[in-house]
């Protein structure tokens, strides 16, 4: 399972990058494997505010419905309509498949760096 | 299999209406422009596709069907006969109520007999369906606390074990749900359901027996809790072919019920429906229920309630199906009723009895009507999971159980015999599952491809909803 | 009594014994004393079946069979060719449970499939879902379909059936939008007042084709206001006018919802019936209820399913967007059998047949001094208004085993005929209120 050095990672599973003043959050690649075959992405529209620990998103399997939490405070500047058509993206490549990008942050909940998230799975387990 | 679109051919029909003697009506700028394309097929035709796609189904009538919570038993024909009668058929639901009393009086028995079954006072037929019950149970609850002019309790309290209708319905009603866990020995946390109530509780929506095959020895303390709290108690009836003619709902403190006729009172599911929810409560909703009720002695008419929520559905509900209902009820009598559940009870005792040496039964065997297995030790032994065994008995002529319901239960597999079934039936029935555990140890791997007898094999359940075609399209055109 | 239970007594207490338990009561034990009943019941005994098909029969007989019929307002009297009863009253297809098992309910979930196209085809939508419960609980649930966050006010045409009109209030009274009624002028919704009270928090509105009165309005003109405060629009329609009217799909209706009755199925009282509902592919995962898609089996052989499940109660919860789950698949099945017994020609011709005799009966009845209420474009019911006080009309056609025209007020009457309506039929009516009409004159 990888879990990249550039990026931060919360408890809930979700990666963030930070561009400058901006973010980008998806999915990590513990929690498509947990999810399995996504087959629909429900996510927000260019505009709409964001609070860090609250839902954002949620993400569809066959059988199941999960909520996707977002780690900052903020307003959505992007989304990534592709994952509307081609949800299988964030399977195949759960770091490439970003969800949205936050601008205006106000708030960044705690994060944690990538040997930090590792070790927080294996305890997990 | 070819579709009904993809058979017969250009110009093929049946010959169903005379020729018109009536002058034609043109609609101009209202006419339909595009094309309309139905299938086009002769009589014969049509008979033999939809004869194939009977055999290509399955329903109580072709054999063992223990769906745990759905109440699968047998559907009496001569139900389905009284159903037919013109007299019932024929009605227009807009007729002067005079010339419509025998509908009446359907209304009038089965909400008697049900009402006693339940111990509420009156019952409302408008619902569809046990969801549609609930919705509209919920609504009473709603408008009760508003006449009172209580605009704070706006929580309904939902166990972790209930089915998912349960908070989806309150949602609809404009209740925020509370979730309370259950205790280790599956029954409402008394603790957590204290903690939940207080002023802001609406109400609380329970099945008993709950969704494991257990009755909650607590109900009265239950309902007692949440009465105080100034809430009221909503029974999802479910599950009530467990306790028909030896326990009432209105006895056990609970103040709104509905009833799945389809499941409780042998009405048949149709693949998937129609099915009947009528709603009951206490004296004091009464007032709230919506549709009309029946009054009168002699002659019957129906009248709205005063402070009424409205309607659920247009008409009078599902009447053909109370009419179903309200047979059973008729040939069952008194002493059917009480048997009908002491029986239900005794087939599934027996089947859990026959099983527990080799699945898990987390709660113990002695249950209800319905028990559940858990087959997560045989899926951390064999990788066979609660969905192979389940498409193993495919194989051999048996519907499988509810799977991986409730939530609360890793791997579940929650089985439901019925009274209506012999204990041949069920006899076999435990052998095929200890085939099957036999054949999970000895060669698994050749469950996680079953069933290979039936008309398919498992269906790519991804492709469906990553790419979904949900309509006929013809592969020359792509339209 | 009568009983479905197979086991003899005998067998019950082998049965019993062999779980180690003597009496049926000890299956009671879980149960606390205090709670089981002890009290007389107050049931019937039970019947024989004889005895039961008697009382039935005998009951079914305090009914009035109508063999003449001239109402609709929401509940028609359409031919069904036999093969459909013959067809829908299989054991396999009555007895079936909802397919959740695809691989043993193969034929339950293509009929299904047929029946969803089959409507996409009627309405000239994209996707259609299995059913809800009736035409006014799908209205109902087409208006949950539009709320955004910031939209939550539906618009309702005066002109709709008042039975579907109480139960999207009634859905709107639990979730807690707002209901606003668009008032109608002549017949028809009031299109100034539409225009003004589609505002930025308009979810959506809702129109009939043909409305309440039997009238085609201008729906294009509706669709395009809507459309512009960006709201939605719902079009409630008759499944038979559609096959010779414009479609909501036409129309560019987003959601097309409506009561499926005609297409084959009795009038029983008022059920059950058939909510159909379908929608532009943008709407599609916010239809409720079961939808089949057709995919592959692990050979790569043609396969039905249960699909997007995802939406639905029982994955969502309290987030779904609708706690439908029993639908009205039976009455789908009818539905679908009915349009492939008719086929294109045959639908249409049911509905021209409709219409013509509709418009006849108005002629007839227009002779006799029941005007024309609203003169326009009508597709099988019409308004009459005439100085015979409504009850006495209807009275007078009821001695004779005829069901008239539905009461609106004093004056008015709701007429209906369908192609099961003859000349002669309509010859007799006329006879009869002739002598009314002179009678009160």
């Amino acid at each position: 399972m990888q879990f990249p050095e550039e990026l931060k990672y919360v408890k809930s599973h979700e990666w963030i990058k930070v561009e400058g003043d901006q973010a980008r959050i998806g999915i990590s690649d513990y929690a498509q494997d947990a999810l399995g075959d996504l087959v629909f992405v429900n996510l927000p529209e260019v505009g709409d505010e964001v609070e860090a620990g609250d839902v954002f998103a949620d993400v569809e399997s066959v059988k199941a419905v999960s909520d996707i939490y977002s780690p900052v405070s903020g307003i959505v500047a992007a989304v990534n309509e592709e994952l509307m058509e081609n949800p299988e993206k964030i399977n195949v490549d759960p770091y490439g498949a970003w969800m949205i990008l936050v601008e205006k942050i106000t708030e960044t909940e705690e994060c944690m760096d990538a040997a930090q998230y590792r070790e927080y799975i294996e305890n997990q387990e | 299999m070819e579709l009904i679109f993809e058979k017969g051919a250009e110009g093929r029909h049946l010959s169903i209406l005379p020729s018109c003697d009536a002058e034609q009506v043109e609609f101009g700028e209202f006419s339909r422009q595009t094309e309309l394309r139905l299938p086009q097929v002769s009589e014969n035709e049509l008979s033999r596709h939809y004869t194939q796609l009977a055999e290509r189904s399955y329903g109580v009538n072709n054999g063992f069907y223990p769906l745990g919570s759905c109440t699968m038993k047998y559907n009496p024909k001569v139900n389905e006969e009284a159903a037919s009668f013109d007299g019932f058929t024929h009605i227009h639901p807009l007729q002067p109520e005079h010339t419509a009393q025998g509908c009446l009086e359907v209304f009038r028995l089965a909400e008697e007999a049900l009402c006693e079954i339940t111990g509420m006072d009156a019952m409302t037929f408008q619902p569809a369906a046990g969801a549609h019950g609930e919705f509209t149970g919920l609504l009473l609850i709603k408008a009760y606390h508003e006449k009172r002019g209580d605009s704070r309790r706006k929580k309904i309290i939902v166990p972790d074990s209930a089915h998912g209708t349960n908070p989806a319905s309150a949602a609809m009603a404009g209740f925020e749900i509370v979730n309370i866990p259950s205790a280790p020995d599956g029954c409402v946390d008394l603790e957590s359901l204290h903690k939940a109530v207080g002023e802001d509780t609406a109400g609380l929506m329970l099945t008993n027996p709950n969704t494991i095959g257990l009755f909650d020895k607590n109900i009265l303390e239950i309902t007692r809790i949440v009465h105080e709290a100034g809430g009221l108690n909503y029974y999802d009836g479910a599950n009530l072919n467990a306790v028909m003619g030896l326990v009432r709902p209105g006895d056990m403190g609970f103040d709104v019920v509905h009833l799945n006729l389809h499941k409780t009172f042998s009405t048949p599911h149709g693949g998937g429906g129609p099915g009947s929810g009528p709603v009951g409560c206490k004296d004091f909703l009464e007032q709230f229920l919506p549709g009309k009720q029946v009054c009168g002695e002699d002659r019957l008419v129906s009248e709205k309630p005063d402070c009424s929520v409205g309607s659920v559905k247009a008409f009078n509900g599902n009447f053909l199906v109370v009419v179903k209902a309200l047979a059973y009820i008729l040939t069952l009598g008194n002493d059917g009723i009480q048997e009908a559940s002491q029986n239900a009870v005794l087939n599934a005792n027996y089947m859990a009895k026959k099983l527990e040496h080799i699945y898990d039964l987390p709660y113990g065997s002695h249950c209800m009507h319905e028990f559940v297995m858990s087959l997560e030790k045989l899926k951390q032994e064999t990788k066979v999971s609660a969905m192979d065994v389940a498409k193993g008995l495919l194989d051999y002529g048996i519907h499988p159980p509810t799977m991986y319901f409730p939530l609360i239960v890793h791997e579940a597999l929650m089985v439901e015999p019925t009274e209506t079934e012999s204990r041949e039936t069920l006899d076999h029935a435990v052998k095929v599952f200890e085939k099957l555990w036999e054949q999970a140890r000895q060669d698994g791997e050749k469950l996680h491809h079953a069933p290979v007898h039936a008309a398919v094999g498992r269906p790519d359940e991804v492709r469906a909803a990553r790419q979904p075609v949900l309509r006929y399209q013809d592969s020359q055109t792509g339209k | 009594m009568g009983s479905y239970v197979v086991s003899t007594k005998e067998e019950q207490q082998q049965m019993l014994k062999e779980i180690g338990m003597e009496k049926i009561e000890e299956l009671f034990a879980q149960v606390p004393e205090e709670v089981k009943f002890k009290g007389t019941w107050k049931l019937p005994k039970g019947l024989s079946e004889i005895e039961v098909r008697t009382k039935m029969q005998e009951i079914a007989e305090k009914n009035k069979v109508f063999p003449h019929i001239f109402r609709g307002a929401g509940a028609y009297n359409h031919y069904i060719p036999s093969i459909v009863k013959a067809v829908t009253s299989k054991e396999e297809f009555v007895t079936a449970y909802t397919p959740y098992q695809a691989e043993i309910s193969q034929g339950i979930l293509q009929s299904i499939f047929e029946y969803q196209s089959m409507i996409c085809e009627l309405t000239g939508m994209d996707v259609s879902n299995a059913s809800v419960y009736d035409g006014a609980t799908a209205a109902a649930e087409a208006v949950a379909m539009c709320r955004e966050r910031k939209k939550d006010k539906i618009l309702i045409s005066s002109t709709s059936n008042p039975e579907v009109v109480e139960v999207i209030r009634t859905y709107c009274y639990g979730n807690g939008m707002e209901c606003q009624m668009v008032p109608q002028k002549q017949g028809h919704t009031d299109m100034e007042a539409l225009e003004a009270m589609l505002t930025e928090d308009t979810a959506g509105f809702y129109v009939q084709e043909p409305n309440y009165y039997g009238i085609l309005e201008d729906y294009d003109a509706m669709g395009q206001m809507v459309h512009r405060q960006k709201a939605r629009y719902i079009m409630g329609c008759n499944p038979i006018a559609l096959a010779v009217l414009k479609t909501p799909g036409e129309y560019g209706a987003d959601i097309a919802v409506g009561e499926g009755q005609p297409l084959g199925m009795e009038l029983g009282f008022g059920g059950p019936y058939l909510g159909f509902m379908a929608s532009t592919k943008a709407l599609m995962r916010r239809l409720p209820g079961r939808i089949v898609g057709e995919t592959v089996d692990e050979q790569g052989r043609r396969t039905f399913v249960l699909t997007l499940q995802a939406r639905e109660q029982h994955i969502r919860r309290e987030k779904a967007g609708s706690n439908v789950c029993s639908n009205q698949a039976h009455c789908a099945l009818t539905a679908a059998v009915y349009l492939s017994a008719m086929g294109a020609d045959g639908l249409r011709e049911a509905a021209k047949q409709s219409a013509a005799r509709a418009h006849e009966l108005q002629r007839a009845l227009g002779n006799l001094g029941f005007s024309l209420k609203y003169p326009s474009c009508f597709f099988h019911e019409f308004v009459t208004e005439s100085k015979v006080p409504s009850e006495i009309v209807v009275k007078a056609l009821e001695e004779r085993g005829y069901l008239g025209g539905l009461p609106l007020n004093e004056r008015e009457i709701l007429w209906c005929a369908t192609e099961k309506n003859t000349k002669q039929e309509i010859k007799f009516l006329s006879e009869v209120l002739k002598e009314v009409c002179e009678a009160w004159n």
